[in-house]
């Protein structure tokens, strides 16, 4: 990937002389990118009720005032549970697929890959509804289980992303070595594949997770009375007194997501890097 | 279902073993996607296709009347509300994504073409906004263009302005701000792969037949950048037609969207065949204007070089 950019240096002058300009752009974009996200923090551990500049005073309160509200607690219980549920269910269903993409060739493999990713491109609201007609059709309540079902449904696509680059650039002759020396289909897959994959497969927990957590839309229409933590947030939205608490629970969510994300990208890293540096001089 | 593949595939082995070897090859993976594939199929495709024939049936009060009526669609397209909504989300996701694209585009050049080491620290810095919930990334907007948000007062504080600017927030433009900034990320990767993709060595050429930074940027990079682009604008595009918070929290009475109508009647209005018709319309109308953007994209492609 680095290769072709060899000597950035020497590029920066060739290629473009305007290069100073767009780092300067480039730093001004990250700005633009970081700034709106900064001020959630920043507010929340401001003492006026209302998020405005001049700052008027440090404090925890708001923070303080968390724990002590159960439906809050509810709402983090139902998210755990559902994030949870979600991220396995999507990475079980985005090994076996991403497996079978990268690993195997068969009719109908672009519209099979087309129709999986194809929530990445569909407006939430589309899924959301139409999951929501087929389970009232079918007769089915609704609760955090629909909810999982639809956050799988959305989960499986970066699940995929994840998986297929750890999966790609691994070295088959290690399994077609394995083959022969008389594993079978399965024994090779745990034994040889799998130990190499791991850090993806959790990266691509991670990542769902995240996306579970974070999201509202398909939980909005396919929840019953119980609501995940966005649901709990929106319905604080209405109150401008309960502002400042909801800026300090998004803080924390948005803390939680960096960590969730950073860990899944160094994984992700390593992934890349040990079935490169043990394939690479082979494949 | 893998062992009845595996089980039927030695039978075949017979005749050329090539053969045998590729079907049960291609066996093994249908097997390994299936469950994946049926999921998908289970709770996309089919629930869509109700969805759309709901868009040809009528609400009676709490039942719904089967036969085909094209009547729902006749609402959605002409009837004034409706009609605006659709052309307003269209139009805002429009200028989101050509905003996003533009605004993006010098940012994955730059880190492709000067990233040098540091590529995957640089894309990891843009992906970490996007990954904060969309919810709160929408409310800090609200609490940033407010009356007496953080811009006002920030303003008013720095003695630029006498009184809160109100044009700020509720309006189309708070929703386009809103937009451009949540889909940065999606509108930066594709771009960046495809920049990887542009054959350094075509641009040297250029420069040594004697074509400027500017002119081989416009007849060799952009050009070959070009499916980036398209998915870059298609990626941001399609998706930013349904939303629902965004116009919901920042948009105001001036900025809903189409999307919190076909809410409304999933919810309250409780007219589940016309909010199926809204969908179907909404979702074949930005396919047809992303497929008029890829069109005269590749076009200008072509024409460039």
């Amino acid at each position: 990937m680095s290769t072709a950019t060899s000597s950035p240096r020497q590029n920066r002058r060739r290629l473009l002389p305007a290069g100073g300009w767009l780092s300067v752009y480039a730093a001004l974009y990250v700005a633009f990118l970081y700034v709106p996200v900064l001020f959630l923090p920043i507010f929340s551990v401001n003492t006026a009720a209302t998020p405005k500049f001049p700052l008027s005073g440090f404090t925890w309160k708001w923070y303080e005032g968390l724990p002590h509200t159960p439906e809050l607690l509810n709402a983090a219980w139902n998210s755990l549970i559902v994030g949870l549920s979600a991220s396995v269910l999507s990475t079980v269903l985005g090994i076996l697929a991403a497996r079978a993409i990268t690993r195997y060739r068969f009719p109908g493999r672009r519209p099979i890959n087309g129709l999986i990713m194809a929530p990445l491109v569909l407006p939430e609201i589309i899924i959301a509804i139409s999951m929501l007609l087929v389970i009232l059709q079918l007769g089915l309540s609704l609760s955090l289980f629909t909810v999982v079902l639809g956050h799988v449904l959305v989960c499986i696509p970066y699940s995929m992303t994840v998986l297929t680059s750890g999966f790609e650039g691994f070295d088959r002759s290690l399994e077609e070595a394995s083959a022969d020396l008389g594993e079978s289909a399965f024994g090779t897959f745990r034994r040889v594949t799998l130990p190499m994959v791991t850090p993806a497969i959790i990266s691509s927990l991670l990542v769902s997770f995240t996306i579970s957590l974070d999201e509202f839309i398909i939980a909005f229409f396919l929840t019953g009375t119980e609501a995940t933590l966005p649901i709990y947030i929106w319905g604080q939205l209405r109150f401008a007194a309960k502002l400042p608490g909801v800026l300090a629970l998004g803080t924390l969510l948005l803390v939680a997501s960096f960590i969730l994300l950073s860990v899944a990208e160094v994984l992700r890293r390593r992934a890349a890097r040990r079935t490169q540096s043990e394939g690479g001089p082979y494949a | 279902m893998t062992a009845a593949a595996e089980g039927s595939a030695p039978l075949a082995a017979s005749p050329p073993r090539r053969k045998s070897l590729l079907q049960s090859e291609s066996v093994q993976g249908l097997a390994l996607i299936t469950p994946t594939f049926l999921y998908a199929l289970v709770l996309l495709l089919l629930p869509i296709l109700v969805v759309i024939a709901h868009s040809f049936w009528t609400q009676h009060y709490l039942t719904i009347d089967r036969t085909f009526t094209l009547e729902n669609y006749r609402i959605a397209l002409t009837e004034p509300i409706y009609r605006d909504l659709l052309w307003r989300s269209l139009t805002i996701s429009l200028v989101t994504s050509l905003t996003t694209v533009v605004l993006a585009y010098p940012i994955a050049y730059y880190i492709s073409f000067h990233g040098g080491r540091h590529k995957g620290l640089w894309l990891f810095l843009i992906t970490i906004p996007f990954w904060t919930s969309y919810l709160l990334r929408v409310m800090s907007w609200k609490v940033i263009l407010g009356y007496n948000g953080v811009l006002n007062s920030g303003l008013m504080g720095l003695g630029i302005i006498d009184e809160p600017i109100t044009a700020l927030l509720y309006n189309s433009s708070s929703v386009v701000i809103t937009l451009v900034h949540a889909w940065a990320a999606f509108a930066i990767l594709p771009i960046f792969v495809s920049l990887e993709k542009v054959d350094r060595t075509l641009i040297e050429a250029a420069k040594d037949l004697g074509d400027g930074p500017l002119r081989s940027f416009l007849r060799v990079t952009l050009p070959l950048s070009a499916p980036g682009v398209v998915s870059a604008l298609l990626i941001v595009m399609i998706p930013t037609v349904g939303d629902y918070v965004t116009p919901k929290l920042v948009g105001g009475k001036d900025g809903m969207m189409i999307a919190n109508a076909i809410q409304a009647q999933f919810g309250k209005a409780s007219n589940w065949p016309l909010g199926a018709a809204l969908s179907v319309t909404t979702m074949i109308v930005v396919t047809l204007m992303a497929g008029a953007a890829v069109f005269i994209i590749r076009r200008a492609a072509r024409l460039a070089r």
